[in-house]
């Protein structure tokens, strides 16, 4: 029944808002034209890195993606009524904040906010600590936690709704190696769980670990968007080949 | 310096022979002021909290106005208040005037900007902060604002402080609508008015020890309250 009214209002047969459409996608501010003609579809499954130095514009893509922001130009189109497919994402931004309350209540907190059934919150809550790694911190006040924890606790939040798309923002910007390694596991058990991850970062070694597929920006535009493999074997474009061997793009 | 010496013996002695007379003006202290906090928080919170989460036509204007009103001086409050309660008054068939009660109505007045524009500006930070994780989740301007109250708890309780600050050494006012009447509207700082007026400065000055004793006693208090709650949540 629920299936049935889902499809009714516009959902994908399999009840998916993927695959995410973007077509001509621009965002201007001040009159200056930060993105501009971006097209690309993602489908179900894996990773996609958003790939480029800082100010290429892969976080203004998320933003725009995910419904943050309004854009100047273009399209982006999910699988189903606007109003829905929010409640279907979530979103880790590059800033990892915590409310100052134990681990368990910061899930809560997102659970309580997207009006989960309180039935479904124990068994979510405990998923998302197990796939995070924070299950011996359930109880720890949030603010104790390290910088990578707290990255963790972060990404856990958008794992605990049951998102069949999640946004991060260059999620291991500010972390040491052993924490970064720490996320990116979760990231990956995140993705093995069958959810869509849609992660921007700057660092190519962490493209090169994570990523199914790449999507290369540079300057407002995105340049590339190819498997993973085939990007780091033989990048099409001068700026990715550049990137690539290290060189500095501005 | 032998005044202060003075007060210090009496004050000591009032409070040792737990002096009745003491106790009672103490009692109704602590009833109208924690009254009118509690009261005044009960609007002030979520005013505050509501204006530094929702945004509608006005509303700097209203914060303007609320900050203005922290400022407001209790002697100009307790007059007007005085002709509304004043036989004449709109509210005059009340009966309240002289009584407790206005004394209540007074400090409530003067403590709820205290408390909203404490609590707006510790809100509105918060949700600058929150906003995009609110709105990432779907969650509603309203449940937004109670998280960001339950967020603020720490925060929120130094500007209930402030307020019992306010209202514990307020005299203006209450003399006005209150009256300084024995037994029955006589509060500390009343008390310590009358009793300078009389030329007894060293009793005023014994009450006025007390007063801020008690005053230091009940901060210390929800300092040590919210201690223990940042000790055990985090």
């Amino acid at each position: 029944m629920a299936e049935g009214a889902r499809s009714a209002a516009g959902f994908g047969e399999r009840g998916s808002i993927l695959p995410l459409r973007v077509e001509g996608l621009g965002y201007r501010a001040r009159g200056e034209w930060l993105l501009r003609d971006v097209s690309f579809t993602l489908r179900a499954g894996g990773i996609a890195v958003l790939l480029g130095p800082n100010g290429a514009g892969k976080s203004l893509t998320l933003r725009l993606c995910h419904g943050m922001l309004r854009p100047s130009g273009g399209l982006v189109s999910w699988n189903g009524p606007p109003a829905e497919v929010r409640g279907r994402q979530a979103m880790v931004f590059q800033r990892p904040r915590v409310l100052r309350r134990s681990v368990r209540a910061n899930l809560a907190f997102a659970l309580r906010a997207r009006r989960v059934p309180r039935a479904l919150r124990d068994a979510r809550t405990r998923e998302a600590l197990a796939v995070t790694g924070l299950d011996a911190l359930e109880h720890r006040p949030a603010h104790r936690l390290s910088e990578g924890e707290r990255h963790r606790l972060a990404l856990a939040r958008a794992f605990v709704v049951e998102p069949e798309v999640v946004f991060l923002d260059e999620p291991t910007a500010s972390l040491d190696p052993a924490a970064t390694a720490a996320l990116e596991g979760a990231i990956r058990r995140v993705a093995a769980d069958g959810t869509k991850v849609i992660l921007s970062t700057h660092d190519l070694g962490q493209a090169r670990r994570l990523a199914d597929e790449v999507l290369f920006f540079h300057r407002g535009r995105l340049l590339e968007k190819t498997p993973a493999e085939s990007f780091f074997r033989g990048p099409r474009t001068p700026e990715a080949r550049a990137f690539l061997k290290g060189e500095l793009l501005a | 310096m032998s005044e202060f010496q003075d007060a210090f013996v009496q004050a000591a002695r009032l409070l040792g022979r737990a002096d009745p007379e003491l106790l009672e003006i103490i009692a109704l202290s602590l009833r109208v002021s924690l009254t009118a906090l509690v009261l005044a928080c009960a609007v002030g919170l979520p005013m505050g909290a509501a204006l530094g989460v929702f945004r509608f036509p006005g509303r700097r204007a209203a914060v303007t106005l609320l900050n203005a009103l922290m400022g407001l001086p209790p002697v100009v409050l307790g007059l007007a208040l005085y002709l509304v309660l004043s036989r004449s008054g709109p509210l005059g068939f009340l009966g309240l005037l002289f009584t407790p009660t206005a004394m209540i109505l007074a400090q409530w007045l003067l403590v709820i900007p205290i408390v909203a524009a404490l609590t707006r500006q510790v809100v509105e930070d918060l949700h600058e902060e929150w906003e995009e994780e609110f709105r990432s989740l779907g969650a509603g301007r309203l449940r937004s604002l109670f998280e960001l109250l339950y967020e603020a708890r720490f925060q929120l309780a130094t500007a209930t402080l402030a307020g019992f600050g306010r209202a514990i050494a307020e005299v203006g006012a209450v003399l006005i609508v209150g009256g300084n009447i024995a037994h029955v509207t006589r509060v500390m700082t009343t008390a310590i008015a009358m009793e300078t007026n009389k030329g007894e400065l060293s009793l005023a000055l014994a009450l006025g020890i007390v007063l801020v004793a008690l005053s230091f006693l009940i901060n210390a208090g929800l300092v040590a309250v919210q201690e223990l709650g940042r000790v055990a949540r985090g």
